[in-house]
């Protein structure tokens, strides 16, 4: 079976000359189809670095790294945001809505983007955020939402195109402890519909959610384990 | 995400900046209603102008006597006078078969007094054919006939401002006025044809040729024959014709021609070719206040770009491509330009509709297209700094902005 995610030593590198940076200095990364993975490490460890890397916001420096197969290092801007389109949901940590719309138009975009028909992307969207149980929220804009609420309708539309994988980046950084408890149970059951998932935070109950916890530092793993 | 969802959400976000979009449009609308207000204005002149000259006649060719040199020249040559004898070979079909008709005038200053009132004017004397060939027609009363002419009837044709000078508000047919001693009887008031760029048109009595000749001015030299072509496409046969016609009973050639020629057709190209240069330079002077609109809409989309970075970052983190954004920014600084170019075509509209020192404006049709077409030009044009710049901007950065 092919992994979703397959990096092999991994390296981005910022700068020149003596400035020089090494953000990420060999990482090699495997997670497998329903996998659930917390990435964990004090700021400035390279956490960012490998979410842009494993999310195709940016290019490794040297390394491989295959998304479901694709060599991602390889490909051109427009293929990387057709890759984006197809194979990730990202959550970030301040929601990142699309502000004056509303949350059905916010979760049927990446749809949109696809190409997909209005009326079944319409549908799809609806489907997505009844999921996550903001049925009654649907035409409210980002701004008459509350931060938990907001979280929800970026759930839904990193859900509603079916990616391989669920891209979560410090997802309950801006939360009350409620709001929290809230996303991580919308997650775990997402886990539990056999969904692979990718989660960055540097909370350790945060992270308990997770199967698997690796740590990083200084641009290396540090620490891989198994949490259950 | 068709073409149809991108205009959409142009127009939604150009409503969510109302006051901003309003003063960015106002720009455009300025320029826009400035080129066809302007057009139209220098299409107003020219129609007026092009009116009046051909309130003179319709396809008319007069002969003057006299050199193109002027008098000096004139003592030096046996310059022949125009004669009644050239006009009725100028009817001839067969020698001159594009002209329709040619008529002698000889014009005199006259006096004139009927009861009380009196009235200095210019009388013209001439053949019945003369109301054709000028484009006069009576509105009331009627015209004077071959009789008239053959007879030398002391009867008279007056235009409008004469009538209103010598008769107020009584009708004036079959009344007699006095033109420097002489009576004349009314037959006919001329339908107006209004003052404008040759001075009063309706300022002028007309009466036999026979008649003017024998009681006020004498026999001498014609002051021109008035020749009308059959036709506006066989002016410049009937001017070939006219001229062959003359040079043989003048005995002339084209060096030594005792008489000159103007052409009404020519006068009308050469002022057209005019006023298309005045309407030209005046759109064009309109035109920069639409190139400024235009830098307005560049300036503001900028800003657009630059407020909206992180939302630009959000979309192409699920999955717009570059061709996405580029193309939501360029429809959204189109539809800016074409509401703003809608907007001016109103007001021009409303504009066009106040007449400004006689002239009454008319809109040009290619104008309104042509404004559409540029300020979608300039929507593509102006805008299209300000998407690539939205368009290339890098995800991971614009996610980062704040």
């Amino acid at each position: 079976m092919i992994p979703v995610l397959d990096l092999v030593d991994v390296t981005k590198v910022y700068g020149d000359g003596d400035a020089v940076v090494r953000a990420l200095d060999g990482v090699s990364l495997t997670v497998n189809t329903g996998d659930y993975l917390a990435i964990m490490g004090a700021s400035g460890s390279g956490k960012s670095t490998l979410m842009n890397i494993i999310g195709a916001l940016d290019i490794a420096t040297t390394g491989d790294y295959h998304l479901d197969g694709i060599d991602i290092n390889h490909l051109d801007e427009d293929a990387l945001s057709i890759v984006r389109n197809r194979k990730i949901g990202f959550i970030f940590q301040s929601f990142n809505l699309i502000p004056r719309t509303t949350a059905l138009a916010n979760v049927e975009l990446p749809l949109a983007y696809r190409g997909v028909k209005r009326g079944e992307r319409r549908d799809r969207a609806k489907a997505a955020l009844t999921a996550v149980g903001l049925s009654d929220r649907m035409h409210h804009r980002p701004n008459e939402l509350s931060g938990g609420q907001q979280q929800r309708v970026a759930v839904a539309r990193a859900l509603v195109a079916q990616p391989s994988l669920l891209l979560a980046d410090e997802p309950t950084g801006n939360l009350d402890s409620r709001a929290t408890a809230d996303v991580l149970k919308l997650l775990d059951q997402m886990h539990d519909e056999g969904r692979t998932i990718v989660m960055i935070t540097h909370e350790t109950d945060v992270a308990q959610h997770a199967d698997r916890v690796i740590v990083l530092k200084d641009g290396r793993i540090d620490e891989d384990r198994l949490n259950r | 995400m068709n073409l149809f969802e991108s205009f959409r959400s142009g127009v939604q976000s150009i409503m969510a900046n109302r006051l901003r979009s309003g003063l960015t449009m106002l720009g455009i609308m300025i320029g826009v209603a400035a080129v066809i207000v302007l057009v139209a204005f220098g299409q107003g002149a020219s129609n007026s102008i092009t009116g009046s000259i051909e309130g003179l006649g319709t396809n008319l060719i007069t002969v003057f006597p006299g050199t193109a040199g002027g008098s000096q020249a004139d003592a030096n040559l046996a310059v022949k006078d125009l004669t009644v004898d050239d006009a009725v070979a100028l009817n001839d079909q067969v020698l001159a078969p594009d002209i329709s008709a040619a008529a002698p005038t000889k014009r005199a200053r006259v006096s004139c007094t009927a009861g009380t009132l009196s009235h200095g004017t210019a009388m013209i004397g001439s053949w019945p054919v003369y109301f054709e060939i000028s484009n006069s027609e009576v509105s009331e009363g009627g015209y004077f006939t071959n009789s008239d002419e053959l007879d030398g009837r002391r009867v008279a044709v007056i235009g409008k401002t004469v009538a209103d000078n010598l008769f107020d508000e009584a009708d004036p047919i079959g009344k007699e006025m006095t033109c420097n001693g002489v009576p004349f009887t009314v037959l006919g008031v001329l339908v107006s044809k209004g003052a404008s760029g040759f001075g009063d048109q309706d300022d002028t009595i007309i009466a036999p040729l026979t008649t003017v000749r024998n009681h006020l001015t004498g026999i001498g030299s014609l002051d021109t024959i008035a020749v009308q072509a059959a036709s506006s496409q066989t002016q410049a046969q009937a001017q070939e014709q006219l001229t062959v016609v003359l040079d043989a009973r003048h005995d002339v050639d084209e060096a030594t021609r005792d008489y000159q020629i103007f052409n009404q057709a020519s006068l009308l190209t050469t002022v057209n070719q005019a006023l298309g240069i005045f309407t030209a330079l005046l759109g064009a002077v309109a035109a920069i206040s639409l190139l400024v609109g235009g830098i307005g809409i560049t300036n503001i989309m900028l800003v657009s770009v630059t407020e909206r970075t992180r939302e630009i970052g959000i979309r192409k983190a699920i999955g717009a491509s570059r061709r996405v954004i580029l193309l939501q920014f360029l429809i959204e600084s189109t539809v800016l330009s074409l509401i703003g170019a809608f907007f001016g075509l109103v007001l021009a509209f409303l504009v066009t509709r106040v007449e400004v020192a006689g002239i009454q404006p008319a809109i040009v049709p290619a104008s309104v297209l042509g404004a559409f077409v540029i300020s979608v030009g300039i929507g593509l044009f102006f805008g299209s700094y300000p998407a690539n710049r939205a368009a290339s901007l890098r995800p991971i950065e614009a996610l980062r902005h704040e």
